[in-house]
Parts: C-alpha cells; structure tokens; sequence
C-alpha cells in the first residue's frame, strides 16, 4: 500500500499538471547579511552533510564581510582539512585563504576540555584538583551519552559571551535523538531540582526539620538500594562528585538557561539540514515539529544533495524505450541469447572492445550519413555475414556510438528515477510543513577537499533557483 | 558463524535496513532471530511498515523457509526498570527510585549507564534460554549506534567495570563484556562508496580493533549499478556531438540538426556522463581503499524505486547469496 507509485504516473504528473505546491525559497544571503543575525545553528540528522553545509554557511558569511565562527562537533577529518586546519581543537583557528574583508575562524568541540575548563574556573584549586580526579567526573567528561550536547550549549554560551564574532554558526552533535541538545538544559535542571541530588548528598546532609522526617527514612533506604546496585565504592565516588560539584551547579544550571533563552532570542536562525530521502525528511519534520513546540526561530530546511537534469523533458520510460531501440541490434547478434540489454564489453566479440579501447581514430573518421530510425537494424546482418571485411569499419564505429549513445540514455532514466523519487519525498514534506521554506542544494559529483569546494556549496546553498526538474519544465 | 551480529555504520549509509536484512536472512529455514534497536528512533518499525514497537520481542516478520523475526525496541528507563525487578526483585524501590528521578538519572546523565542497559540487553537476549535448554534466539542482531560512537558503545561496560570495582553492576558489565569479546559477537560496518563514509569505516575499524571487540564484515550499501563502463567513458571524452545527435535521432528522439530535438539532449546527456565519469573514478578509489583493510567486503544494490518492504526481502535474498549467513 505504500509501495511508491509507478514512476510513469509521476512522470505523466510533472508534464501535464503544474507543481502541487511550490515550496516557499529560503534565501540565505539576507539572512547571512543580516548584522541582527548572531547565532545559526545547523540541526539534521547523521550522514546529511550537516557539518558540511555549517563550514560552507561560515565561509560565506565570512566573505561577505561577516567576522564568523563555526563551531563543530565532530567534523571529518577531510572537513577540517579543507578549512586548512589540519586538527581542529577547543579554540577557534582563524583560516587562512579566505576572500573579502571578513573571518572566519573555525573550531572543534573538545568536551573533556571543557568540562575541564569549567571546573576550572569556578572550583578553587583545591576542589577543583579533587573533582578532575574523581573517577565519576573522569567518566562522565570523557564523552558519554549526553555530555557532548551539554558541552555544545555551554560552549556556544561561552562564544557569545566573548562577543568577539558577529556571527556564530553551530552544527549539532549527531544524536540519538535529534535535538537533544534542547533538552539538556532542561534535564540538568530536573536533576539539580530533584530529591534525587538530595539523596546523594544524604549523608552530608542529614536530619532538618521535623517534617522531612518520613522522606529522610525514605532517603536512607534509598541510600541503601544505590549502595546496592552500583556497589558501594562507586556510590561514594558519586557522592563526593555530587559534593564537590554542589556549589557549581547552581552555574551549570544558569547558564545552560541562558543559553537556551539565547537560543531563542530573535538574533537566532535554526535551519534544519536534510537530504531528499524519505528517512533525513522524516527526520526532519520532526526537527520542525519540536523547534516550534520549544519556540525556537526556525529559518527554513536545507535539502542537500538534490538531483538536477538539464534534459529533464525526456522521461525515464523515452529514454529507454529509445536505449532498446539501439540495442535492439545487438539482441539479434546475440547468438547465445546472453541477457539481451546489457552494455557491457564482454558481450562483444575481441574487434568491438578493441575498437571501444581506440576510440580516437574513430573520433575523428568521418562520420556516417544521417541513419533514420531503422538503419542500425539494416546495416546490422552485413556486419554479422563481413565482420572483418573493409565495409564493416563504418558500422563499427556507428555501433560504438550507438551503445554509447544507449548507456547515456539509461544513465538519464536513471537520473529521471532519482529526481521523481527525491521530488516525491519531498513534496510530502512540503504538504505537512508548507510553512517551512527551503533552499535546495544541488549535488556535488565529488567530495570536498578544500576552501573552493565549500564556496561551491556556498554558492549552490544561495542560489535561488537551481536546476529541478519541475521549475525546468514548467518554464 | 557469531549469534550476536552488531550492525554499525555513519549516518546516512541505511545501518537500520542493513540490520533489517541481515535479521531476515539469518531467520530463512526455520531460525528464530530477533532485531534489536537502541537509539529509540523507531525504524525498525518505519521498515516493516507497522506501527510503533513497544518495548516488548513481538514478531514483526516470516521469513522465506518458515524463519521468524522478532524485534525489540529497547527503552532504557524500561530496562533498567526490569532489570533491578529481574537480579534484585526491587520492583517497589524501581518505582521508587523514578519518583526521586533516579531512573531518569541513571539512564541519561549518568555515564555509560543508559548504555549498560541497552548493551546488557541484547546480551541478555543471547543468551536466555527455554525450558528445553535451547535458545530461543539463534541470532540477535542489533541496529547499533553510528561508527564514531560505536566502540564506546560496546566498551562501556569495560569502563563501567572499571569504575563499579565490586557490587552486582560490576559484576553484571564483566558478563556483558565477555559475550562482547568473544567470537559470539560479531561487528559489521556499513559504508557507502564515498570518502567520509569510508573514512570512517577505516578509523571505526582501527578502533574497534585496538578495544579487542570482533570486527565481522564490511557491507557496502547504495550501490548504483554500471551504466557506463571504462571504455564508454573513455569514448565519451572523444565522441563527437554530431555522432550521438545522430545516434538519439536514430532512436526515435527527434531531429539531429541544430537546435533539433536530438541535438537539444546531446550537451546535457554528456554532462550527466562526465558527472557519472567522476563519481564512477571515486567509487573505484573508495573500493581499493575498503580492499586494504583486510575484511570480506559485501556490497548491495541501491534499488530504484527507494526502500520498503519488498526491497528488504531483495536484500535480505543477496545477503544470504553472498555467504552472510
């Protein structure tokens, strides 16, 4: 029932009826430009290009004028070369080679260091030396589940703090669940105000008012169990952790509140990065869906990775209608009635891949008369009956050029597929969620290696109109 | 062949459907596997096209021969709920221990715990037993997290080990930790044939390695077929316009001449090639880079029409004709 219906009806669809619904165009330089825009954060789940597209939005910010910093959480080691930065660490690198009158710096997410540096700062040295050598502290810094997005908002609180860069652009750890970044706060704050911290520091704290007498019994039995399960070393080990960190938390607590206020303030722009396939849309709409709830400034989706054709008239079903047509010889040639439609060499007697292997001379022999729809069918049975014989030069090449002419044309119905499939997905997104606009981001054939690559994707993120099939055809 | 299969991979590479097919297959002729998903995204459930998985083993699929596959979404909260009933018959003090916001301590802040759980879980399920003394699944295979967090995923109970010197929680992360590695485990990476992706396979690898975890099988997904081999790309280079104008014309797409309907398809047609030439050298590239790293390499079609049910059951057919199970 939700097998995707045949790719003709799409087809037939994209021809004779106008696009369904036009998605609105997310225009990114304004936003960019815009001196009131001090915060982007790029959020999407894993393997979009998230990342990818944070360094490219930096750079061109950059060099547009802007004095920017991209904050990364766990970039490729490719991503951060091509920013010229050879190992990206916890202090923003300027990078070299970028053009204009703007920065653009570029840093990595260290969440050991940071934690590390926090405590730092707000411990004097003494507790400070005993909370880095807890064992509870030396786990929970070191990078478990949940720790890299707390560090992510307490680092980007701490860039804005400085205010040395008009603008900051954020890419978000790649986590279980999306936006956990977003609730961290929130759940540091629902521990540090729940009983649970006081029964962690129970035996610090003991006794009190009458009242709390019933909840003290009930503590100590707590006490108890946690001894219990996680053995009695290491709930003391929590509870000195808990201790030493109990005058701090109360900043912890502040400021991951005031970050998330930052987040926000009007001077924030989200954009939820995707790519045209039905798993990153879904995930995506889910991005929009929570954003809202929280009432963060949503600035639109980025779909990366679109697909474009510029012979998008001819549809999938021409193209390989007219792909057998030119192969249709070749079926008859086939004496052992092999799988009839491939194209590869092998299928080919020694003197046709020879000739495919020189394709120079034949390049420039002249070519043959103007063959109508049938003559590759007529000339085939001659080059059959005198395969070595002087005539047979001319088909030859004709037929090289033929299954040339044959893989070119199924490649674009391949490609035909791929765009009525990615224009699909996203047209689902589009009817849930037509208030979100969006700039689509025309594939690369390659990866990125260097500054020019990111420009590239720079300036694919800001073109207004790139190749789609749909606008194609419609003008 | 190992009865715990770990599915890792980078985002985006389609980890969820690999495991899904592996699960399939591994079930065919009258085997019981069960699915297990950890990062609580549901798509397991999206895949077989049902509704939402609860944290219960509910047989979502009949595989070809009479096999059955189970899944489990676990919920740590859950688990950790079950588990302090199932070794410390403390179901009060687990409902209890959420009221204070334990629970939700345990299985979100505290380090590694959430972790535990979810790892002790599958190991849990490899291990359980009937009355007859048989197991009840033969394979269990996990939809686990992405490559780069993928060693300290299954590592942790090491490090839990570590930190928790005595008590039941230590002593449960060592039985973990032996399942884990030891040849019952076996843990395969999925990768596409590009740079970062295959990057990350190489470094997931060395990691996996140098933490003594079992590292199975390399399974290349997406894989676009051949349209074009080397000798049409290197004829593409030549070609002269006019020949393919001619050609297209001949088949049927109109007039040959400038600005006929042939000629009109001709620039943008050899763009595509040039753009599927540079793909094609890189996925060459990237296809040496996997060979080096010394594993059995499995790659599997990317199908036209996109991923549902139907094409889970192809994939699931070629795993199990390249000898995956």
């Amino acid at each position: 029932m939700s097998r995707p219906e045949p790719a003709k009806a799409q087809d037939a669809l994209r021809h004779h009826a106008p696009h369904l619904s036009p998605a609105r165009v997310l225009d990114l330089d304004p936003l960019l430009d815009d001196p009131k825009t001090r915060i982007v954060v790029c959020c999407g789940s894993g393997g979009v290009g998230k990342t990818t597209t944070a360094a490219a939005l930096g750079l061109r910010a950059a060099e547009r004028g802007r004095k920017v910093v991209v904050l990364t959480i766990d970039p490729a080691r490719r991503l951060a070369q091509s920013m010229g930065i050879d190992s990206l660490d916890n202090t923003p690198r300027r990078v070299k080679g970028v053009e204009g009158d703007g920065e653009l710096h570029a840093m990595m997410l260290d969440m050991k260091r940071t934690f590390d540096e926090i405590v730092e700062a707000h411990a004097d040295r003494e507790r400070a030396a005993a909370i880095l050598g807890n064992p509870f502290y030396q786990s929970l810094s070191a990078g478990f589940a949940g720790t890299q997005e707390y560090m992510a908002m307490e680092k980007l609180g701490q860039l804005r703090a400085r205010d040395e860069w008009d603008l900051i652009v954020v890419d978000t750890p790649p986590s279980r669940s999306a936006l956990d970044f977003l609730d961290a706060p929130k759940r540091l704050g629902s521990f540090l105000d729940g009983k649970l911290i006081r029964v962690l520091l129970a035996p610090a704290k003991v006794g009190g008012r009458a009242g709390m007498k019933f909840l003290n019994v009930g503590m100590s039995m707590m006490t108890g169990a946690l001894g219990k399960l996680l053995g009695g070393q290491l709930l003391k080990d929590v509870q000195t952790f808990v201790a030493a960190m109990d005058s701090m938390f109360g900043g912890f607590r502040t400021r991951a509140d005031a970050t998330y206020k930052l987040l926000q303030a009007p001077g924030t722009a989200f954009l939820v990065v995707a790519a045209p396939e039905r798993d990153a849309l879904r995930e995506a709409a889910y991005f929009v869906e929570r954003l809202a709830a929280e009432d963060m400034p949503l600035a639109g989706l980025v779909l990366n990775r679109v697909h474009g054709s510029g012979a998008d008239r001819l549809s999938a079903e021409r193209a390989l209608a007219a792909a057998e047509n030119l192969e249709e010889p070749r079926i008859v040639d086939q004496e052992g009635g092999k799988a009839g439609l491939r194209n590869s060499p092998d299928t080919y007697d020694s003197s046709e891949s020879a000739a495919s292997e020189a394709p120079a001379p034949e390049a420039s022999a002249p070519q043959a008369p103007a063959p109508d729809a049938g003559s590759p069918a007529a000339t085939d049975p001659e080059r059959t009956a005198a395969a070595d014989g002087p005539k047979s030069v001319t088909p030859h090449v004709e037929r090289s050029v033929d299954q040339l002419t044959a893989g070119l044309l199924r490649l674009h119905a391949e490609r035909m597929r791929l765009l009525s499939r990615e224009q699909r997905t996203r047209d689902r997104f589009t009817a849930l969620h037509p208030e979100v606009a969006v700039a689509e981001v025309a594939a690369l054939p390659g990866d990125v290696h260097d500054l020019a690559g990111l420009r590239d994707i720079g300036d694919r993120l800001a073109a207004h109109r790139p190749e789609l099939p749909d606008r194609a055809a419609d003008a | 062949m190992s009865r715990l299969q770990v599915v890792s991979g980078k985002g985006g590479t389609g980890k969820t459907t690999v495991a899904a097919a592996l699960a399939l297959a591994l079930a065919t002729e009258g085997k019981r596997t069960l699915l297990v998903e950890v990062e609580g995204r549901q798509g397991i459930a999206q895949l077989f096209e049902t509704e939402a998985l609860p944290y219960e083993e509910r047989k979502i699929a009949v595989a070809p021969g009479g096999g059955e596959v189970y899944a489990l979404a676990i919920d740590p909260e859950l688990a950790l709920l079950d588990y302090l009933q199932m070794f410390y018959k403390m179901g009060g003090a687990g409902r209890a221990l959420k009221k204070l916001g334990a629970i939700d301590f345990a299985t979100t802040i505290a380090p590694g715990l959430r972790d535990v759980l979810l790892t002790g879980k599958a190991c849990e399920a490899v291990r359980r037993k009937d009355k007859a003394g048989r197991f009840v699944y033969d394979y269990v295979v996990m939809d686990a997290p992405p490559t780069g967090r993928i060693t300290r995923f299954l590592n942790v109970n090491d490090e839990v080990a570590g930190l928790a010197r005595i008590g039941p929680i230590h002593n449960q992360a060592q039985a973990v930790m032996r399942v884990l590695k030891s040849s019952e485990t076996a843990v395969h990476l999925v990768t596409l044939l590009e740079e970062m992706p295959v990057q990350e396979t190489a470094d997931g690898i060395a990691e996996l390695r140098s933490a003594r975890l079992p590292v199975g099988r390399i399974i290349v997904n997406m894989v676009r077929p051949e349209v074009l081999d080397a000798a049409d790309l290197e004829l593409v280079r030549s070609v002269p316009r006019v020949a393919v104008a001619k050609s297209l014309s001949s088949a049927g797409l109109g007039g040959a001449r400038r600005g006929g309907n042939a000629e009109r398809l001709v620039d943008p047609l050899l763009t595509q090639a040039d753009e599927y030439a540079e793909r094609y050298a890189l996925e060459h590239e990237q296809r040496a880079v996997l060979a080096e790293l010394g594993l059995p390499v499995h790659e599997l079609p990317l199908l036209a029409e996109g991923m549902d049910l139907a094409g889970l059951y192809e994939l699931a057919g070629e795993l199990r004709e390249q000898g995956l199970t």
